[in-house]
């Protein structure tokens, strides 16, 4: 088995699946020959030509709409929005069309697109290379909204989203593109997709979250170990339309609840998740719902030290974890 | 290019249709302002030029993309009367939506006619999309995309079209300029002469062809079909001609128009033009009119009677279709 950081699984799986089905193919800016300002579909150029890379004019509701259209056709288009920050020219395109073709049309038409695109700070982006934009999206029932937190889930969920019949937003943490390695299955594997995923069983604690922040949540959890804290974390892995069951089992578990995203805080997904617990588990709480998130600030600053300030971390987990277990 | 023949059977065959596009607009209106029916949003005045455009298509292969006044449009690619009658009353049976869009929202997969929204001009992307498509799948066949001219300072208007004309997509882009975006004419909509100067950003032809002219549209059409077929990328046509009605039922033109105005317009309505046309050619007679008005009339009468008395979407079914109940 292969160690493959998290981009890499990226660029195995589009690989894979192009490989697999001929109505695969690729659209966005530079993904040709310069293989992605990220390097996500380095070597897909040459493998699989022009026809099925497709360098697009800078243009991103174009990006959107032209995939949408070649997928109503009966392709399975993976169109790449260069950054996150960039795919507002397209919301028309992805909310107006791709989540309600299906409905609009009475199960007439379908629109099996994916759409990927990197988010989240820490890598100097300043304000519009680094925004969390899950939330502008996570009420368009018709949409699906996918975050994997590993290359083994990116490339399992990437699959599974390709091979999807419904529009899928796949949003990668761009930090965690060489920042995150792991063992990897050469064999085809696909993770489904709307359901949540336990990363580590414990019995004091339990954390709620998705993306990067598993990362750091399971290093919080560790430290905490050696002070006999025991931390559950779920990993969300699809935040539209949530997994009730397993945010209800793993927040029932515990009692105690942290909710974690790198997103500013009010108006994230951690709101719907803790107004779900708050709904169902009243009677199993034994401290208040915790969110932790962003300062309420339009956007990631670029200077380091004000980057810093705002990022989701290990330490600001772990004191929030330790918090809670007192309580 | 010489001049198209066109047959006198195709002529009837053409007038025909338009005058069931208009005899069904009409019946609608009636049924609104009797509230039978909620709402209404028209195409007469167009019909001329969706009729000619269409009929330039194959309607066995090509994709339509329409917009909401694309009543004989979709008339022509296999849509029926009674199909329409049920979208109006929004009944079960709809096959655009099963009563669950607005009227004149078309989509019919079947018959290649792509679903639409209200938000204008988001076709036209996905015309570029299912070009791109075909082309990919080395199929001959084109995508037609039609808006208004209003359509035509949207975003998506320039990256769709932009798109099409730097991959050299087989797409048929046609404006149906009735020279009003609901109250807002023309001169306040675009600074350019016409929306056909447009194409020359794109690298495509652009043609402009008077929408009543029957002939001037199908030999259009069919010649940017034609350059589509061959490799030779996208054309953008501007079919021109007038919106004889108000934007929709809840709309007072009245209130940004003279009736002297629409008046004349409708002196000059193309499909007048197009009966006396053929009237004096002898191609159409007394006779041939009374009997097509009667088929019609019974063919519209039918279809009013069963969509009245069809059923309504079961209330259960309301969560239905939101996702694929077949996963991947």
């Amino acid at each position: 088995m292969a160690v493959l950081n998290y981009i890499q699984a990226i660029t195995k799986a589009l690989k894979e699946e192009m490989e697999r089905d001929e109505k695969v193919f690729i659209l966005g800016e530079d993904v040709g020959p310069r293989g992605g300002v990220f390097r996500a579909t380095d070597g897909l150029y040459e493998q699989f030509g022009e026809a099925r890379v497709l360098d697009t004019p800078l243009a991103e509701s174009a990006i959107a709409g032209v995939g949408i259209g070649a997928a109503m056709y009966g392709m399975k288009p993976v169109a790449e929005m260069q950054f996150a920050d960039f795919i507002l020219p397209a919301v028309n395109q992805i909310m107006s069309e791709a989540a309600r073709i299906r409905y609009r049309s009475n199960n007439d038409w379908d629109c099996p697109i994916t759409i990927r695109a990197p988010y989240g700070g820490g890598v100097h982006g300043g304000l519009y290379h680094s925004q969390s934009i899950e939330a502008i999206f996570a009420n368009q029932p018709g949409l699906k909204i996918v975050m994997p937190s590993s290359p083994y889930d990116v490339k399992g969920l990437l699959k599974a989203s390709i091979r999807d019949q419904d529009p899928v937003l796949f949003l990668e943490h761009k930090r965690a593109y060489r920042l995150l390695k792991e063992e990897v299955p050469e064999e085809d594997y696909t993770i489904p997709i709307g359901k949540a995923a336990v990363k580590r069983e414990g019995s004091d604690v339990t954390v709620i979250t998705y993306g990067l922040c598993v990362h750091f949540a399971k290093q919080a959890a560790e430290k905490l170990e050696q002070e006999g804290i025991s931390t559950e974390i779920l990993d969300l892995r699809t935040v539209y339309p949530l997994d009730q069951e397993a945010i209800i089992k793993a927040a029932s578990k515990t009692g105690k609840v942290l909710l974690v995203t790198e997103d500013n805080k009010e108006g994230s997904i951690i709101g719907e998740v803790a107004a779900i617990i708050s709904e169902h588990c009243l009677f199993d709480l034994d401290a208040p719902i915790k969110r932790l998130g962003a300062p309420e600030v339009p956007a990631m600053p670029f200077a380091s030290k004000l980057e810093k300030e705002m990022l989701m971390n290990s330490d600001k987990i772990e004191t929030a974890i330790r918090d809670l277990a007192e309580f | 290019m010489d001049n198209v023949q066109v047959s006198n059977e195709q002529h009837l065959a053409m007038y025909e249709e338009m005058l069931l596009a208009r005899r069904i607009d009409e019946r609608m209106w009636l049924l609104n302002r009797a509230g039978s029916i909620p709402f209404v949003v028209s195409g007469q005045g167009q019909e001329v030029m969706q009729v000619a455009a269409s009929f330039a298509l194959d309607k066995e292969v090509d994709y339509i993309l329409p917009y909401y006044r694309d009543l004989a449009v979709v008339l022509h690619f296999g849509m029926t009367t009674r199909d329409i009658f049920l979208m109006a009353y929004g009944k079960a049976e709809d096959p655009n939506s099963g009563g669950r869009q607005m009227p004149n929202h078309f989509g019919q997969k079947k018959n290649r006619i792509v679903t639409q929204s209200s938000p204008v001009t988001t076709q036209v992307p996905h015309a570029a999309g299912i070009a791109l498509a075909a082309k990919m799948e080395g199929k001959s066949l084109v995508s037609f995309a039609t808006m208004g001219e209003g359509s035509t300072n949207q975003g998506d208007f320039h990256e769709g079209l932009n798109f099409a004309g730097v991959h050299k997509l087989p797409a048929i882009f046609m404006v149906e300029n009735n020279k009003y975006a609901i109250s807002v004419p023309l001169s306040k909509q675009v600074a350019c002469e016409n929306i056909a100067d447009r194409a020359i950003g794109y690298g495509m032809p652009g043609i402009k062809v008077d929408g009543n002219d029957p002939v001037a549209v199908y030999q259009a059409v069919k010649e940017a079909r034609d350059r589509a077929l061959n490799g030779d990328g996208p054309t953008l046509i501007e079919a021109e001609s007038y919106r004889l009605t108000p934007h929709s039922s809840d709309d007072d033109d009245m209130t940004y128009r003279t009736k002297e105005e629409v008046d004349y317009e409708k002196s000059i309505d193309g499909l007048l033009q197009y009966r006396k046309k053929l009237m004096e050619e002898g191609i159409l007679t007394e006779d041939k009119e009374r009997e097509m008005e009667e088929k019609l009339k019974q063919e519209i009468n039918e279809a009013t009677d069963y969509a009245e008395k069809a059923a309504s979407p079961d209330p259960k079914t309301l969560q239905d279709f939101v996702y694929s109940e077949e996963g991947f």
